[in-house]
């Protein structure tokens, strides 16, 4: 046994990532983080006090066992470090790039209370990234069930829903209504955040696992979440169709031709590949200077693809101030190098137009915080006669969106009167074998809490088809590699419908 | 037989193509007043086309396409019987409603003239009185007259030129059926956006309830990206998920013909592009070459551009 660590003897000094220079990332969709080296992940690793306490762990929304991944990777076992990522965690190449690490598991780590916390998300990233590159899957033998699984929506939730009701034995479809899966790491998440490559090795995975992918196929539409239940032979079904429908700006000008929203600007430039048109048939509007308003994640993603596409300028109107800012920093930061210009507690009023269907410049008011409002942030207010205007060609709104119609139009599902799809804590829908996570239930939030949503449903739908299932999933395993039956108890082999075999390379 | 298979194919003029779909879940689950999106390859970009037919037994459904942009040019050339599309996605949209009327009249103009067939199909099953109403540029551009009359009670063509039926645009036939019929409870009317705005004002004097199918630049289909929005009075909907139908005389067509002409500029690019591409391959083939010739002057007489493009707005005063 190692001598134990304490905040003294572990490096002090997080870790560096080399990124691209931002005068050089401008001009590529290449990914701005480009991860560590071995020696740096190695390095980082030390920095884990292994604490017994592992806040990290509660502060996961999936419960990803981080200190016995780290303590792997210290021995220098990284396949054992992507085992113990697995137990929990299908996708950790996606995870370990476009989580939130600063406000969940790195918010909360022991060393945060004195040093810097040590670099989570960077550690999983990189095994995840080990793992592509030397073609490790972890494939069980899983003995089939009986269960035909549906998924509707291949996004986050959906993928990881799929994948426990795979590992489970059940025969699990994904049902996809665009013609590539994986909803919105494809469509909305840049290549220079999360690379088209890394969803296709990850999809991949479950492949593998059994999991089926039917893309254009638009549930509700095609077939209804009733007729997949009573004829179609399925024993339950997961929504997970995210929420979509964008927010409108609702100002004078909001429909003139260079106004659209973030979604169709990502859409177009990610899964469409219209930044490389007239080679992709789709097309692209483009801007010299380009005005976003809002400054969640997908503002900061649409204004630093303009960039990328060759706006001279790029700038952010939002309405509160930087600290209400709901992006993640490192995304504001990367946003701020490259060269957006941020213009805080500014709100914009109209949209001028051209004269020719096209936008010419945008009137905007100053804004003041006053008291705090439902969100417990301070509620912008309006400071009379401050008017301006600004020149732009090009206005993108990313001001949040509503609940997607479609289930609501096809399905008795039950909806809120927001029209998000009620579910109770366990996931449960109105309809008995129906689940549902993800955004379509909570309304926008980041890929890990509708991962953590997909495998929340999972285990209901275990509880509900008779499945055995441990409480807390796949806690049992995971330091010992050689126990690898994600999360099922090897001595309990009642109703696991498992069994274990050599783990092959693909 | 694979998914996305053509199985036929039918050509009604230079420009305009019908391609009949394997796609047996869609046959079962499409209706009147929807649409697919469809991508013709992997490189491809998605357009919305209106399901203008479906076979249930056949495990079909027909889309009629006019040939104006790059990516509708190069599926008349490509789409061949046997061969597949890359995608088909849908059926998209709310269903048209075909609440109890007693008469109705259903508008075709132009390439809207395929997509009202199942309108009237299933008003006539629902036992109204059908008075279908098409228009055309001239007597050659005429299809299905006899599908139509099958299940019309009326039938009513109008052409440009006055080579069949009434001459001049729909509009006049749409004055004919009211003289005729006041009585006349919905008019369905689906056809370039000129047309569309003609028919609404034609019908707004009678206060009769009008209709229209909206077919703007779509991306996906789904709601998600709000590309399709249309202006009604003061509120906005998207076509893809709202509509396609939308009451006419509440439409603000100025404004979705101007949202139509967002990418003039980059259709233009990629039309011009492929069409270059086509001459080097037609010379390579040699052949080919006197092809290209040998449409033109029929587009030219037709109305096109030299291009051979015909323009979508013009198609209306056609319709």
């Amino acid at each position: 046994m190692a001598k134990k660590k304490t905040i003294r003897t572990i490096p002090q000094q997080r870790t560096p990532m080399r990124e691209q220079e931002p005068h050089e990332r401008v001009n590529n969709f290449a990914e701005v983080a480009c991860g560590f080296r071995v020696e740096d992940a190695l390095n980082e690793a030390e920095r884990c006090l292994l604490c017994p306490e592992q806040p990290c762990v509660a502060g996961c929304p999936v419960g990803i066992d981080i200190p016995g991944f780290i303590q792997k990777l210290t021995a220098k076992d990284y396949r054992g470090a992507f085992d113990v990522l697995t137990d929990t965690n299908l996708l950790p190449a996606i995870c370990g790039r476009v989580c939130p690490q600063e406000t969940q598991c790195e918010e909360v780590c022991t060393v945060g209370d004195t040093l810097e916390p040590v670099a989570i998300g960077r550690l999983e990233r990189w095994v995840g990234d080990k793992a592509i590159a030397e073609g490790w899957v972890n494939i069980p033998y899983i003995e089939p069930s009986d269960f035909k699984i549906g998924i509707v929506g291949s996004g986050p939730a959906g993928v990881a829903c799929a994948a426990d009701m795979a590992k489970a034995g059940c025969d699990v479809t994904v049902f996809e209504a665009f013609h590539q899966p994986g909803g919105v790491l494809r469509y909305g998440i840049p290549d220079f955040r999360l690379p088209n490559e890394v969803i296709d090795a990850e999809v991949n995975n479950l492949s593998k696992l059994g999991v089926k992918f039917e893309c254009n196929t638009l549930v509700g539409r095609l077939f209804t979440i009733e007729q997949m239940i009573d004829e179609m032979g399925y024993d339950a079904v997961f929504v997970g169709t995210g929420a979509g429908y964008p927010s409108m700006l609702g100002i004078p000008g909001d429909s003139l031709n260079g106004v659209l929203s973030a979604n169709e600007l990502l859409t177009r430039c990610n899964l469409m590949r219209a930044k490389e048109f007239p080679n992709y048939d789709t097309p692209l509007p483009h801007g010299q200077r380009v005005a976003v308003i809002g400054a969640g994640n997908t503002a900061m993603d649409a204004m630093r693809v303009c960039l990328r596409l060759g706006a001279e300028k790029v700038y952010c109107i939002y309405r509160r101030s930087r600290t209400e800012c709901p992006a993640r920093a490192e995304e504001v930061h990367h946003a701020e190098e490259e060269g957006v210009e941020f213009h805080w507690l500014t709100n914009p009023v109209a949209v001028l137009d051209d004269g020719k269907g096209g936008v010419r410049g945008m009137r905007c008011i100053r804004m003041e915080l006053g008291e705090p409002d439902d969100s417990g942030r301070r509620r912008p207010i309006p400071v009379a006669g401050s008017e301006h205007d600004f020149e732009t060609d090009l206005v993108v709104f990313a001001i949040g969106t509503n609940a997607n119609p479609i289930m609501g139009q096809t399905s008795t599902l039950k909806l809120n009167k927001r029209g998000y799809i009620e579910a109770d804590e366990n996931l449960a829908t109105s309809v008995a074998g129906v689940f549902a996570g993800g955004d379509i239930v909570t309304g926008a939030a980041t890929v890990i809490e509708a991962m953590g949503a997909g495998r929340k449903a999972a285990r209901s739908m275990k509880t509900y088809l008779g499945i055995r299932d441990i409480d807390f999933p796949y806690a049992a395993e995971g330091r010992d590699s050689t126990n690898k039956l994600f999360g099922i108890d090897l001595r309990e082999r009642n109703f696991a419908r498992v069994r274990v075999v050599a783990m092959a390379k693909p | 037989m694979s998914r996305f298979e053509i199985v036929a194919r039918e050509d009604f003029s230079d420009v305009t193509y019908l391609l009949e779909c394997h796609h047996p879940l869609m046959a079962k689950a499409a209706r009147a007043g929807q649409f697919v999106i469809v991508m013709s390859h992997e490189h491809g970009e998605r357009i919305p086309l209106t399901i203008a037919d479906f076979d249930r037994k056949k495990g079909t459904i027909t889309l009629v396409i006019q040939a104006v942009g790059k990516t509708t040019r190069e599926m008349q050339q490509e789409c061949k019987v046997g061969t597949k599309l890359y995608a088909i996605t849908g059926p998209m949209g709310i269903p048209s409603h075909f609440d109890k009327v007693k008469k109705v009249a259903c508008v075709g103009g132009g390439l809207g003239v395929a997509p009202i067939f199942p309108h009237a199909r299933a008003f006539k099953e629902s036992g109204a009185y059908v008075i279908g109403i098409v228009g055309f540029r001239t007597k050659k551009l005429i299809f299905w007259e006899e599908k139509f009359k099958s299940f019309c009670d009326e039938f009513i063509i109008c052409t440009d030129d006055g080579s069949a039926g009434i001459k001049g645009m729909i509009t006049e036939g749409i004055k004919l059926a009211i003289q005729k019929h006041p009585d006349i409870d919905e008019f369905v009317a689906i056809g370039p956006p000129v047309m569309m705005k003609g028919c609404a004002e034609a019908t707004r004097p009678h206060n009769i309830k009008t209709i229209v199918s909206l077919n703007p630049l779509m991306v996906d289909g789904t709601g998600m990206c709000g590309g399709c929005r249309v202006k009604l009075g003061d509120q906005v909907k998207f076509a893809c998920v709202d509509g396609p139908d939308f009451d006419a005389h509440k439409v603000d067509f100025d404004d979705l013909m101007m949202r139509l002409k967002r990418f003039t500029k980059e259709e233009k690019i990629a039309l011009e592009r492929w069409s270059a591409s086509c001459r080097m391959r037609d010379q390579v083939h040699v052949a080919p070459a006197f092809m290209m010739a040998e449409v033109a002057p029929e587009v030219l007489a037709a109305g096109g551009d030299p291009l051979g493009l015909p323009d979508p707005f013009d198609e209306a005063r056609g319709g």
